[in-house]
């Protein structure tokens, strides 16, 4: 009795505790941008345009290769608007028309749009059709230069201003101010290709210029108030041009002839072709190797590089040419700017070594510089790709000027007297690949030290702490609390948490450039650009592993990650190995390798320093093991003969087995190098079936458990093989957009393929389905999404795999005394006996990425992370796909946790992981475990950024953010309390007892 | 359980015994009053204190079966609980089967202490402490069934299984779509 009596109570405070703990799946308001971080980026500027009138503010508004128009703001780099237009929908020109819309042209020149300068909102969009596809142009005439204080007042063609836009081989004039279409003029020479489309200014005219059949120049002149042809010229010269055309004035362009050696200024002054051929050696002595004109727009002067030396090139009437200037530094030129009636600058960009310098020049007057400067500049940005001009005028009516400049590697710099103003790394607007890195381990003091700093803050900011938890605390003391929650210097620290929540985010972009991200708030804490060697002039980025990830013994290592690149863009050109250290971003060492990369498999071992053993394979299927050391091939012997790899060829629809056969033999005879023998191929018919999406389980996922335990006790073994791939294949017809075939003749066949032995452990046939597939692999499960055309709706499926050959393991004894094979190693040319489960559902959304999370030791139940088309990632429990659901669940079931079946996927606002933001341009998600079972950190990129932490089935490990420490507190403090009365009554009981 | 031994040892503070069985000299000394006949007290009172003595065991004996009995009591207040408790796992459920099976067992540990009041040469207690045994074994029973109910016992293959970890492979593979 006297147990029960004091249990009860107990009980009873502890039930009322644990309902005190709310359950919340969602984020409260407050806790936004605690755990989560957003950047926001526009990547590689293509084309800017500066806005900088007198009124409103200055601006820029900017195309980029991630075809994003985005306006930002000139002082500070902040993007006031942005407007991300879709991948087939490049954009090809931006420019602002009346001070006021901002025109773009795009989708090959097929979409012309306006949008409102401030805002950014749509103003009209046409649609602008042509004969056949060609190059694009967008001209707007400049009449209205309010950057100059000379108003031009003679040049108003029409009522409203006109568009000049050259797209689909036809020539439209559009009106800016409702993007109605004037006139439109089509070309009827074959083959003809147009360059330029110029209009001199302050005339009537519109000169097309262009070639025809390699060795034709034409020309048309054209009214610009109608599209009336008024004349068409031609000219052949007989040893053909090569396709570029530098404008050098209205009625002069320049080309080059089709070897590179000769020099044609071509004029057209009143109609008339003339030729002036000047070989490239008689002004230039010591050129060697063919020349190619940059695109410039300088009046008078044009730019050709021969080999890496840019040349300057005035045109000085009549055709005759001059050199001003040779550079042998990588050198980037940046548009004209008008800043009077007659004259134009424009800057030049050059790099030399750990500096750039920038020269501001008038068109028309090679020797004086406006602007000579020389900027400190990171040299991890590489070279000066592009460079834009704009000027502002200074107190003393002076010309200054602002640069605008794009680097190496797609980071975007504002330059203004002699200073950086402001940089953006747009380069992290296209990763291509992320791993993650520990941080290093915290030494004693540092911590310390700084605690006792500002120990003046530390303890108001505990009073305010205490302050909020006794919710004594005044509105703007919460609003501090809050800010100070979210800039707590502990989430940044550049040390190992206990949790294992802070990390680096290692990240590789197009560009070529490591990043390495914070977990905790995201800030860059090194950035590396490939080098370029001798023997590789442009590497292209392109995956990421990690080399070395030291713990236990090799603690005192850094870890490192291992850049896979490659020597140009063909697939058999040589590649490259670059190992950088995570904590310093320092390149430790580089492997110029004389053989390509095709394929990369990291390997389960590793050696002594706990580098990780990778084969990497080649073009002509032999495997080369890193790193090169006789442990590492002591290891990889002993494991030869069980390491099998698979290749896809999408192409022809062909997948094949390959296994290791001896050393290499013939010309490479290397230690380190293998020959391979194929296995198994798997041929898909090719006339009714196209591979479309393959996927295995991630090489670092952890499993807990092999047995999946039903409602009535039971096992079922899941079939848990690191060696499985999924196929899906569409019929060729249905590979194309959804909607273009018919029910009839389209079908998704979706496969499960043992890599070892070539086995189809199973196949399922999905009719009247249509991709594109997405898919993801996980334990024992794959779930892909894809298109049913007869419910016209979204299907995600699931099928499960279970091992049917373990399933006799049911006697209990034998279990409790280890007599039981469930955990010897198995092999897979053993036949397996699998049965599968599958089941199917509709969804609402279409998806651009799916991934699973991924948990530290593999026991926290699984979501899936869908990457919406609306740029958001939704948390999908995988409860709601699972292939025993049914309408009906008995009671057993349901305590099990099944679901009742639907038809289609409930989609739960709260269950947004990026709550109310958006991932723009959403390409990947990755998931890294934690050190904390419960928690799992996801990294969404696209052109935007977003990392957060999830917990899958809740923080059941840890106690969560809005736990109520007051609560606790003030419970134990009236337990003790209660405890020391009790103690004194009963006391005064047993006296009063004692004198009865 | 504690009722008999309140009773027969605290219970009686304290006692003054006017029978004087003494028959030493020493405390002869002292005449007895005229009309009064020792030969005939001494034997009345020995046949009065032995009727006491049987009332006595007696009385030990009964006691001690009401508290062999006593766990009965227990067992069907238990049961109620138990029902009341429910088959699913939670606190309440735990709680109840934990104090289910605890009882018992610290009532086994104790079954010597719990006769100690009624040892006595003539009283035979092994009846009675059988049955507390086998009443509290009884408890246990319906402390392990329950436990058993809530699913908390190992008697399945997959409370064996779900800990192992899943089998390693032999083979390894890679690959993929050409870089």
């Amino acid at each position: 009795m006297a147990i029960r009596s004091f249990f009860v109570p107990f009980l009873l405070l502890v039930l009322w505790f644990y309902s005190s703990l709310s359950p919340v799946l969602s984020l409260y308001e407050d806790q936004v941008g605690l755990m989560d971080w957003h950047q926001q980026y526009i990547g590689k500027v293509k084309q800017a345009v500066f806005s900088t009138q007198k009124t409103g503010r200055r601006r820029v508004i900017v195309s980029t290769e991630e075809n994003v128009i985005a306006s930002l703001d000139l002082r500070h780099g902040e993007i006031f608007w942005r407007h991300l237009l879709g991948s087939n929908d490049v954009i090809d020109g931006i420019d602002i028309g009346l001070g006021k819309y901002v025109i773009t042209l795009s989708s090959g020149g097929s979409i012309l749009r306006s949008w409102n300068l401030p805002d950014g909102q749509m103003v009209w969009e046409s649609f602008l059709q042509g004969p056949k596809h060609s190059k694009s142009l967008l001209l707007l005439p400049k009449h209205e230069i309010d950057c100059i204080n000379v108003v031009q007042t003679n040049l108003k063609i029409e009522k409203d201003n006109v568009i000049v836009v050259f797209s689909n081989d036809r020539l439209h004039a559009v009106s800016c101010i409702d993007g109605e279409v004037l006139w439109k003029k089509d070309f009827e020479t074959e083959s003809f290709e147009t360059q330029q489309v110029i209009q001199p200014p302050g005339s009537d005219l519109i000169y097309v210029v262009g070639f025809a059949a390699s060795s034709q120049f034409e020309m048309y002149q054209i009214n610009a108030r109608n599209g009336e042809l008024l004349k068409h010229e031609s000219a052949i010269f007989s040893s053909g041009f090569l396709r570029e055309l530098s404008l050098v004035s209205s009625e002069t362009v320049v080309a080059l002839d089709s070897t590179g050696s000769i020099l044609l200024t071509i004029s057209f002054q009143n109609g008339e072709i003339s030729f002036q051929q000047t070989p490239i050696s008689n002004i230039v002595e010591d050129s060697s190797g063919p020349a190619v004109i940059i695109p410039s727009s300088v009046p008078g002067i044009f730019a050709i590089k021969i080999n890496s030396v840019t040349i300057f090139i005035r045109v000085i009437g009549k055709g005759k040419l001059e050199v001003v200037e040779k550079l042998n530094q990588e050198t980037a030129v940046s548009n004209a700017l008008p800043i009077s009636e007659s004259q134009q600058a424009f800057a030049l960009v050059q790099h030399a070594g750990s500096e750039i310098h920038l020269v501001a020049k008038l068109a028309h007057d090679w020797d004086a510089n406006l602007l000579k400067e020389s900027i400190k500049m990171d040299q991890q940005r590489g070279i000066p790709h592009k460079v834009f001009i704009n000027n502002y005028i200074r107190t003393d009516r002076s010309h200054g000027f602002r640069l605008l400049i794009v680097m190496e590697d797609h980071s975007l710099l504002l330059l203004q007297q002699g200073a950086i103003v402001w940089s953006r790394e747009d380069g992290l607007a296209s990763i291509i690949d992320v791993t993650a890195s520990e941080l290093p381990v915290e030494r004693d003091g540092v911590s310390v030290a700084k605690v006792e700093h500002n120990l003046f803050e530390w303890l108001k900011g505990h009073m305010l702490k205490l302050k909020g938890t006794l919710m004594l605390a005044s509105p703007e003391d919460v609003a501090a609390i809050q800010s100070m929650r979210l800039k707590s210097s502990e989430k940044s620290k550049m040390a190992r948490d206990h949790n294992g929540f802070r990390k680096l985010l290692i990240v590789l972009t197009r560009a070529g450039k490591l990043f390495a991200l914070h977990t905790g708030d995201g800030h860059i804490v090194w950035s590396h650009l490939l080098h370029k060697s001798e023997a590789c002039q442009s590497p292209v980025g392109l995956n990421l592993y990690q080399w070395q990830v030291p713990h236990h013994h090799a603690l005192d290592e850094n870890p490192s990650v291992l850049v896979i690149s490659r020597c140009g863009p063909s697939s058999d050109a040589p590649g490259v190995l670059s190992f950088v250290d995570t904590y310093t971003g320092k390149e430790l060492n580089s492997l110029s390798l004389d053989h390509a990369v095709v394929q990369v498999i990291p390997l389960p071992h590793t050696d002594s320093t706990e580098q990780r053993l990778h084969l990497l394979i080649d073009s002509d299927k032999h495997a080369h093991l890193y790193p090169k050391t006789s442990e590492a091939l002591g290891i990889f012997k002993r494991e030869f003969s069980n390491i099998y790899w698979y290749s896809v060829e999408d192409h022809n629809s062909i997948i094949k087995g390959h296994a290791l056969k001896c050393k290499c033999t013939g010309e490479v005879a290397d230690e380190f190098c293998f020959d391979a023998r194929d296995l198994w191929s798997v041929v898909f018919p090719s006339e009714s079936e196209k591979i479309t999406a393959t996927v295995t389980r991630k090489l670092n996922e952890m499993v807990h458990t092999q047995a999946k335990v039903m409602a009535d006790q039971d096992v079922m073994y899941k079939y848990i093989s690191r060696n499985l791939l999924f196929v899906a294949t569409v019929a060729p017809k249905g590979s194309g957009e959804i909607g273009s075939v018919t029910p009839e003749e389209s079908w998704l066949v979706a496969y499960l393929i043992d890599i070892v032995t070539g086995r189809i452990l199973y196949r399922v046939t999905h009719h009247g389905a249509q991709g594109p597939v997405h898919a993801v692999f996980s334990e024992n499960w794959v779930v892909y999404h894809f298109f049913n055309l007869r419910a016209h709706r979204y299907e995600m499926s699931v099928i499960e795999i279970y091992d049917q050959s373990r399933a006799d393991n049911k006697d209990v004894w034998k279990l409790v005394l280890g007599k039981h094979n469930l955990t010897s190693r198995i092999s897979l040319f053993s036949r397996p006996e699998v049965i599968t489960k599958s089941q199917s559902y509709f969804f609402t959304h279409s998806v651009k990425a799916i991934a699973v999370t991924s948990t530290a030791k593999g026991i926290t139940s699984k979501q899936l992370l869908i990457g919406t088309i609306g740029d958001q990632v939704l948390a999908l429990d995988k409860r709601f796909l699972d292939p025993r659901r049914s309408v009906n669940p008995t009671q057993a079931e349901k305590e099990e946790g099944i679901i009742p079946l639907t038809d289609s996927l409930p989609i739960i606002p709260q269950s947004y992981v990026t709550h109310a933001l958006r991932v723009e341009g959403l390409r990947g998600i990755i998931t890294v475990p934690a050190k904390l079972e419960s928690t799992t950190l996801v990294f969404a990129h696209g052109v935007d950024l977003f990392f957060t932490q999830l917990a899958p089935s809740r923080t059941y490990d840890s106690l969560t953010e809005d736990f109520s420490y007051a609560l606790l507190l003030i419970t134990i403090v009236a337990l003790v309390a209660a405890i020391f009365v009790t103690w004194r009554l009963s006391e005064r009981k047993e006296l009063q007892d004692k004198w009865r | 359980m504690e009722k008999g031994k309140g009773v027969m040892g605290s219970g009686r503070r304290w006692a003054v015994d006017f029978s004087d069985n003494s028959t030493a000299l020493s405390s002869r000394d002292i005449r007895d009053p005229p009309g009064f006949t020792r030969a005939s007290v001494d034997q009345d009172d020995s046949t009065v204190s032995r009727q006491k003595k049987d009332a006595e065991s007696n009385w030990k004996a009964q006691k001690a079966w009401e508290v062999a009995q006593a766990p009965f009591k227990n067992l069907l207040m238990m049961g109620f609980m138990m029902w009341m408790a429910g088959n699913t796992v939670h606190l309440f459920s735990i709680g109840i089967t934990f104090s289910a099976l605890w009882q018992p067992i610290s009532a086994l540990q104790g079954v010597g202490k719990v006769f100690e009041p009624y040892k006595d040469g003539k009283v035979e207690l092994l009846g009675p402490k059988l049955l507390f045994i086998a009443l509290n074994l009884g408890g246990l029973a319906l402390g392990v069934w329950k436990l058993n109910t809530l699913g908390l016992l190992p008697t399945h293959a997959s409370d064996w299984v779900s800990s192992l970890p899943p089998a390693q492979e032999v083979e390894y593979s890679g690959g993929g779509i050409p870089l």
